[in-house]
């Protein structure tokens, strides 16, 4: 038993602070760290940064311009991002369809789209669920009929994270409609410049523009855009979600959220005391970091599991209940911690700042942050499903 | 970053997992542990023939472990069957600390053959779970010492042949300096002791010490300096018991999986229920958060003082949070069966539950390791 880094890797997290500390624009940091929206730009700016370095593609094999990181040197990148306020890569293109590509694409859909996923020529987002099929993914509508050699698309996607910016959309699309309803399924790659496709934003609760709706309307697509066979959708969705779970434990941004909950409890007052010497609001501040504390070894024990060559599977499903739980504690502490200064609403449409001039910048957003993550419990597989999966995998009930 | 056990651990699990199971089922379990001093002497030497005891004492004392990683596996495969047999008191609180105290070599090699049990008195009625809170005096008289005071809830304390005794040789009550630990023999003039049964099994004493005279060579350690000894040996002992409730919990969770997968209501399997299945998972994954604080604990005893406590404070508080969890979910997802003395779950909850208060509960440890961490930022 031995829980402490190698050297090597050691080194790299050196390597990967240093190169933080050079590259990493202060402006975009300061965003990120005051839980201000990023635009379009300054994503772009950091994955090309990224890109220069050779440390964009972190779960692609070194063949593809990938990093060939193991699961723990993917953890100690993390770490030192959500240390060093660096943004989160936009997962669509990285994460989520280059792995389906190097699984299920084609020789040519490999070498047309992956180097333009690496090199950003192409901003994806994903056409997952849909108004009737969230959690019950296999029951979506969105049609896609044979017409010759494209497909014509009709219906509806949501939930379409940053689909304002995309240029490319890979969608789960129903190609059959009568047998079991996982079997008629394909996976299909929509340019968003295609007659008939419609964005319309989604205002979440917390009044920011993160999601949308997608339309189609007659949308004809490409037969050679198909990934896989038709009617194997389901297949490529599992595996796909298999790897939007990679790093969902979140342990990197959990550890800098709680080193900002103890800085603001240690800046509030309550009773003429610093909030952190508070006897309830410490034992509750107390109770997460223990549960924070032992995640970051469960995390470790699932790495160097995974490390072994076992597939991120009902671990992954775990620490996403677990990593989320622990996100949410804390902030729900965080915006708590504020007390009456959490309540005014931070906008962006509204002139000037109205954020407190009370309080350090990194703290406005404490209420916002809270109601926007509360999605965490939801999204990538609601934390019920993943206690379905659990029950009926791990426990065989 | 390696979670594999060394080979010399595994063997030491192994053994004495082999061992419990085909020597120490429920029905032994509760005879000894709810009849008699709380150990089967014939049980209890064999397991030190294996060399379960030697496993938690340091080999420079005649041991071959004492480290985290070594009490944490004895305890986890002991807390598996729910063994009863006192290595917390004999072997961690006892053998080990007079070891590392530089004591009596043949006190430790007898323990070591199980030959020799020992307690720790400590605790005292008032003190709860405060470690410095010792009222018990002990003044010079002659070359030798003179201890008065009263210890309280003293596991394995009716049993023991020898005892490990704090007492204030200077200082107020609550001082952490000024404590000194004595040797005493609980047959000598002055000591009273009251045994009885513990809920959970197992035995405890409470202890008079009036006017009890040791010599010079009682002495463990330094005088007045008893502390850090002590808080290092409570930091080991709350770990063992960390480790005890994580192996009482995987098999308190496996019986409770079992259950639901093979008792039928409604003409179904009550696992097929919703409702019951999100709970069970919900213990598998608190269940593996405290093998993480566990390990955590474990890596960290020998380390410096901050870490091991805010450490091991961490785990014994998470236990008790889990514990109280796991062993309510586990009755009330068996149901009426649960309630039952016959069936073995009801002992599993019992024990998870009472762990909470040995050593220092969630709240005490929560209260320390948020304290520490507060002094050390």
């Amino acid at each position: 038993m031995d829980l402490s880094y190698s050297a090597e890797e050691q080194a790299f997290r050196a390597e990967v602070r240093q190169f933080l500390e050079d590259s990493l624009p202060p402006t975009t940091s300061d965003k990120v760290r005051t839980g201000a929206d990023l635009s379009k730009e300054e994503m772009e700016e950091w994955h090309a940064l990224l890109h220069a370095r050779g440390w964009l593609a972190h779960t692609w094999p070194e063949q593809f311009g990938g990093t060939d990181w193991s699961p723990v040197q993917r953890h100690i990148f993390e770490e030192e991002c959500a240390r060093a306020h660096a943004p989160r890569i936009v997962p669509f293109g990285l994460n989520m369809l280059g792995p389906v590509l190097m699984k299920f694409g084609t020789p040519e859909q490999q070498a047309h789209y992956l180097p333009r996923i690496l090199d950003g020529t192409d901003w994806w987002c994903q056409g997952y669920s849909e108004p009737g099929a969230g959690s019950d993914l296999a029951s979506l509508q969105c049609r896609a009929v044979r017409d010759g050699d494209h497909y014509v698309v009709n219906g509806q996607k949501t939930w379409t994270t940053l689909g304002q910016y995309a240029d490319w959309i890979f969608c789960l699309v129903r190609t059959k409609t009568d047998g079991k309803p996982q079997e008629g399924i394909s996976f299909l790659l929509i340019d968003m410049a295609t007659p008939g496709i419609e964005v319309r934003p989604i205002i979440l609760l917390e009044g920011t523009h993160e999601v949308n709706e997608v339309w189609f309307d007659n949308v004809r697509v490409p037969a050679e855009n198909l990934v896989g066979e038709e009617n194997m959708g389901w297949t490529i969705a599992k595996y796909l979600l298999t790897h939007e779970r990679t790093n969902i434990a979140g342990v990197g941004a959990s550890t800098e959220a709680l080193r900002r909950l103890k800085e603001l409890a240690g800046l509030m007052t309550r009773g003429g005391r610093p909030l952190a010497e508070d006897a309830l609001f410490a034992a509750r501040m107390g109770e997460v970091e223990i549960d924070l504390e032992a995640m970051k070894i469960t995390n470790l024990r699932m790495l160097a599991k995974a490390q072994e060559g076992g597939a991120p599977g009902l671990e992954s499903s775990m620490l996403k209940i677990k990593g989320t739980e622990i996100r949410q504690a804390l902030n729900d502490l965080t915006r708590r911690a504020l007390g009456p200064l959490a309540a005014p609403f931070p906008s962006e449409d509204v002139e000037g700042s109205n954020l407190p001039d009370f309080l350090p910048d990194d703290a406005g957003a404490a209420a916002a942050e809270y109601f926007n993550y509360r999605k965490l419990s939801i999204f990538g597989g609601s934390n019920e499903i993943q206690k379905n999966i659990l029950s009926k995998a791990m426990l065989g009930l | 970053m390696d979670f594999s056990l060394t080979d010399d651990r595994r063997m030491v699990a192994d053994t004495l997992s082999r061992f419990l199971r085909d020597s120490y089922g429920p029905e032994l379990r509760n005879k000894i542990a709810h009849d008699g001093p709380g150990y089967a002497l014939e049980i209890w030497a064999k397991m030190a023939e294996l060399g379960i005891v030697g496993a938690l004492v340091p080999e420079a004392a005649g041991g071959f472990g004492g480290s985290g990683f070594d009490i944490a596996v004895v305890f986890e495969e002991l807390g598996r069957a729910l063994a009863v047999e006192p290595f917390l008191a004999t072997g961690v609180l006892g053998a080990r600390l007079i070891a590392t105290a530089g004591g009596p070599a043949e006190l430790v090699e007898a323990a070591l053959a199980g030959e020799q049990q020992l307690a720790l008195a400590h605790y005292e009625p008032t003190s709860r779970y405060d470690l410095s809170h010792v009222r018990t005096r002990a003044v010079m008289d002659g070359d030798g010492w003179r201890l008065d005071g009263v210890k309280a809830v003293v596991y394995g304390g009716g049993a023991a042949e020898r005892l490990v005794v704090s007492a204030r040789t200077s200082g107020s009550d609550d001082a952490a300096d000024g404590l000194t630990l004595f040797l005493v023999d609980p047959e000598a003039t002055g000591v009273r002791r009251r045994a009885y049964p513990m809920i959970d099994g197992a035995a405890a004493a409470d202890i008079w010490l009036d006017g009890v005279v040791v010599g010079p060579d009682a002495v463990l350690g330094t005088v007045d300096d008893g502390f850090a000894l002590l808080e290092e040996t409570i930091a080991a002992g709350a770990l063992a018991l960390s480790a005890e409730a994580l192996g009482a919990m995987e098999t308190a969770k496996d019986m409770t999986v079992a259950y639901l997968r093979d008792r039928k209501q409604f003409g179904r399997p009550i696992g097929s229920f919703q409702a019951l299945q999100h709970r069970a998972v919900e213990m598998v994954i608190e269940i593996e958060q405290v093998r993480s604080a566990v390990i955590r604990a474990a890596s960290l005893l020998d380390g410096e003082r901050t870490e091991r406590e805010r450490a091991v404070s961490a785990a014994k508080s998470l236990v008790g949070r889990v514990g109280k969890r796991v062993a309510e979910e586990c009755i009330q997802l068996h149901g009426g069966i649960a309630m039952t003395w016959e069936y073995p779950l009801g002992h599993y909850a019992k024990r998870i539950i009472m762990i909470d208060h040995q050593l220092g509960d969630s709240d005490h440890h929560l209260d320390r390791f948020v304290t520490l961490g507060r002094a050390g930022a």
